[in-house]
Parts: structure tokens; C-alpha cells; sequence
């Protein structure tokens, strides 16, 4: 995908970054619900994937998803902000917080997975 | 191809999820302090009726909620349209809702 | 009458999409630089002295009637406001094509028959309440419906938002931020008469609900107006316009049978 002419400006940017982010997500959760289930039959199968936590590689995908997420969820909260409340033309301040938000979110759970994980 | 109804129901489920998922981060990364087990996940949610509601209610929200961006996405770069369209969110809801119950169970049962 | 670059001036090098329908290609022209020169300026330039054949489309010159718009350098822009010197890249050379999202007739001309349908069918058309013989209505301009309606009411049909608009591109059934930005400025406006009518039409599947609040509309509109802003007005009201009929249909299928009645007995009257 090439990013062109009148799609160079920051809420642009804000709207690819939501969808891509929402569609990872999707895309991500029936593998998070298959892993879940099988602590009711095979509970041994769930402590092998939970084990793979212990690789850096891992720890670092994870840290990728609650990225997504937080940032999904503000980013999220700054639409129906506009959509819902008195217009505000603070909008690109708003979006950008909401990736600083999602990056601080994500580091936190990052730096308690490898500090005390 | 979002009306009114499907634009009501995205905004609706948004709006019960932004607890729950501020919840669940929140749960993440208290939990992950120790390492994940099995032992640890089961022995916080067996059998507590309050994550089996919360779960339960973010499964079903983020269903609805997953099926109707994907429904604009599927339209707005694959092209998709009319019955194919709607089958297609509609397997994806039922999809995402039974998986997601079926892992709520398994952890809180 | 060619009017041919002099051996010292400084020229531009421009190029524009010429051909017809889908199928066409760029042509590159060397313009001469001229002060205060705008894009406008160098189209015309280009189809007086260079080359005849060349389709393109203006009227007032003054940024008041919307027909020139044109995508420059892969951004829609009114021609004739815009200033060569403001946008010319870091090569300098120029790069303009007819507007996105809508079929070419030729060269620089695209049919807007597809825009101003959609005006209609998003009912961002007047719909009177009063006779000849019932006089001016009177509007209180302090009210914040009034304010609402003024802020979106400035457009000039240029079609630059519906040009900038990446949904637009991708669901051709969209309405299109012009489009909707009229219909809420009528939603607002006391002197409308068919604002649930209005509501209804931009809730289909082309409906303001498709809206990604990307802003580009906003971003280029060249007299500053905000679709966007009007859009998202929109999304509130058909929502709460739509949960109504949910909880209580019988009082809306009701109250729209007395509004029809009300309005057979004006006809008559």
C-alpha cells in the first residue's frame, strides 16, 4: 500500500493506524480464545504455549498486542469523542496522544513481563 | 455499507468494552509478574461468577464489535457485497461469539 | 499568437493528464514562470498558446463558482486561488490531473452528474413549509441549530472533498462529505420541512455511518468548512432519531401519519 498525495496528513495516518490495528486484533483473537479452551480438556497443551512466554521473541510479540490494543482503545475513545461530544480542532493532538497512551500502556506491561516475569 | 442500526450496535459495543478491556490490560499485567501458567490463569477465574460475566460480556461484545469493522474492510478493500457481505459478518460474529464463549468456559467453569 | 519562452526565462515543467474515459496518459508541457501566477493560470496558458485541444473547466476566476478543481501534484485544489509558488515540489515541476472519484469526460473535465445525484439523494435539497402567501419566515440567528446550519453552509459544489475522500473511493454508493454537509446544514435549518425525511436518507447503506473521520474533506476544503464536523452531527442525530423509532414506533408511525395529513390539508389549502 502507497500512501499518496491527499492521504500525507496526520489523521489520515490516524484512521490507517485504527483500522490495521483493529484488523490484527480480529485477526489475533480466535487464536487467543483456541489457546484458552483447551485449559478444560488439555491442560498440559495451555502450560506448553504458556511456556513460550519465557522467549524474548515472544515476550516482545506480546508486548506488540497490548500495543494494539491500548492503542485500538484510545484511538477508539478519541473517534467517539468526535463523533459524540462539541467539536474540538485539536484532533491531531488527540491522536497522537493516544499512541503516546497506547506506547506507555503496552511498555508498562512490557517492563512488568521482563522485570518480574 | 454501515447503517444507522450497525453504526449504533459498533458504538454501543465500544462503549461496554472500554472497561472491560482497561480490566483485562489491567489484569495482564499484574498477572504476568509471576510468568503464566495454567495453575495460576485457573486459580484466579475457576469458578468465579464475576470473571465468567466479564469475560462473558467482552466475548460477545467484541464479536458484534469485530464483525462490523471487518464488515466495512471486507466492503471497502475486497469488495464484497450484499448477501455475500452479510453471510460473511454473520459467520464472523457466531464465529468469534462461540469460540469466545467456549474459551470463557474452559477458564471459568 | 504563440507567445514563445524568451531565451532567459525561467519555465516550468508541467505535466497533465490528457486523454478520455479511463484510457490516457501525462504530456509534458515547459511553461514560463510569470508572477503571481496561479494553476489556473498555467491551463489556460497551456490551451491558448501551446496546445488548443486542451479540456478544462473555469468560470469566475475568483474562487466563487467551483468549477475548476483539479488535483495538483495528487491533491485536489481550486485552480484559481492556488498559487504555483505555494506548491510546486522540490524539483519544481507541476503535476495536474482531473479530480478523483469521478468518471473523465476529457483531459481536465470529469462528469459531476454522480456528485450532485447524490445531493439529491441524501434529500440536501429545500423542502418549503410556507405558501407565497404565508411571507418570509422569520429566523432567529442566535439559535444554535441556526449556528450549526451557518457553519456548514458556505459550499461551492467544487467537489474537492469528494475528491479527497478515500471512502468515497472505495464504496461508490457513499454519499460523499458535500452531500451530507448540505443535509445537515437543512437538519438545522428551521425553514426545512422534512427533516425526518432527511435523517432517513442518510442512514441507508451509503449513509453519513460510513465515515472514517479521516478529515481529508476537511483538510482541503478551500473555504475552510468542516464535513467532517457535520457528519459526525449527523451520526448523532440519526442515531437518536433511529432509537426513537426503536422504542416507540407506534408514537413516531403516529405523529408521521399527522404530519402527512397536516401536509395534504396545506396542499389543498
Amino acid at each position: 500500500m502507497k500512501v499518496t498525495g491527499h492521504q500525507r496528513h496526520g489523521l489520515w495516518l490516524a484512521y490507517i493506524a485504527h483500522r490495521l490495528s483493529g484488523l490484527a486484533l480480529a485477526l489475533f483473537l480466535p487464536l487467543h480464545f483456541w489457546v484458552l479452551s483447551l485449559a478444560l480438556n488439555d491442560r498440559a497443551a495451555l502450560d506448553g504455549f504458556l511456556s513460550w512466554t519465557d522467549f524474548w521473541y515472544i515476550k516482545v510479540a506480546e508486548f506488540g498486542l497490548v500495543f494494539l490494543l491500548s492503542f485500538h482503545f484510545f484511538g477508539g475513545l478519541r473517534l467517539m469523542a468526535l463523533e459524540w461530544l462539541p467539536w474540538s480542532a485539536r484532533q491531531k493532538t488527540y491522536a497522537a496522544t493516544a499512541l503516546a497512551a497506547g506506547f506507555a500502556v503496552s511498555t508498562s506491561f512490557f517492563l512488568s513481563a521482563t522485570i518480574y516475569g | 455499507m454501515i447503517t444507522a442500526r450497525l453504526y449504533i450496535l459498533q458504538r454501543l459495543t465500544a462503549l461496554i468494552m472500554a472497561p472491560l478491556v482497561i480490566g483485562h490490560i489491567g489484569v495482564m499485567i499484574y498477572a504476568v509478574q509471576n510468568g503464566l501458567s495454567a495453575a495460576e490463569i485457573l486459580g484466579r477465574t475457576q469458578g468465579s461468577i464475576f470473571w465468567a460475566l466479564f469475560y462473558g460480556a467482552f466475548a460477545l461484545a467484541v464479536a458484534i464489535h469485530a464483525a462490523i469493522g471487518l464488515r466495512a474492510i471486507l466492503h471497502e478493500w475486497a469488495g464484497l457485497n450484499g448477501m455475500v457481505l452479510t453471510i460473511a459478518c454473520w459467520g464472523i460474529a457466531i464465529g468469534l461469539a462461540g469460540l469466545g464463549l467456549q474459551a470463557v468456559y474452559s477458564v471459568t467453569g | 499568437m504563440t507567445q514563445p519562452l524568451q531565451p532567459d526565462q525561467q519555465s516550468l515543467k508541467v505535466r497533465i493528464w490528457r486523454g478520455a474515459g479511463d484510457e490516457g496518459r501525462y504530456e509534458t508541457f515547459d511553461v514560463p514562470v510569470l508572477e503571481s501566477q496561479t494553476i489556473l493560470d498555467v491551463v489556460s496558458y497551456i490551451q491558448q498558446y501551446m496546445d488548443a485541444s486542451l479540456t478544462y473547466r473555469f468560470a469566475c476566476r475568483v474562487g466563487m463558482c467551483g468549477s475548476c478543481a483539479m488535483m495538483v501534484n495528487g491533491v485536489p485544489r481550486w485552480t484559481c486561488r492556488t498559487h504555483v509558488k505555494k506548491i510546486t515540489d522540490k524539483a519544481g515541476s507541476l503535476t495536474i490531473a482531473p479530480l478523483r472519484n469521478l468518471p473523465v469526460i476529457k483531459d481536465l473535465v470529469v462528469d459531476m452528474d454522480v456528485f450532485f445525484d447524490k445531493w439529491v439523494r441524501a434529500e440536501a435539497v429545500h423542502h418549503p413549509t410556507r405558501s407565497i402567501e404565508q411571507g418570509v419566515q422569520l429566523v432567529d440567528e442566535e439559535t444554535a441549530e441556526r449556528q450549526a446550519a451557518n457553519a456548514a453552509i458556505e459550499c461551492i459544489n467544487c467537489a474537492v472533498c469528494y475528491a479527497a475522500c478515500d471512502v468515497v473511493a472505495s464504496n461508490p454508493e457513499y454519499l460523499g462529505p458535500a452531500a451530507l454537509n448540505r443535509a445537515w446544514s437543512l437538519v438545522n435549518d428551521v425553514r426545512d420541512g422534512a427533516r425526518d425525511e432527511i435523517l432517513e436518507a442518510v442512514s441507508g447503506t451509503g449513509g453519513c455511518h460510513n465515515c472514517h473521520s479521516q478529515q481529508s474533506c476537511q483538510k482541503y476544503c478551500p473555504n475552510e468548512l468542516n464535513p467532517t464536523a457535520s457528519i459526525a452531527g449527523l451520526k448523532r442525530e440519526t442515531a437518536k432519531f433511529a432509537l426513537q423509532n426503536f422504542l416507540t414506533p407506534v408514537k413516531n408511525d403516529k405523529a408521521k401519519k399527522d404530519k402527512a395529513e397536516k401536509n395534504m390539508k396545506r396542499e389543498r389549502v
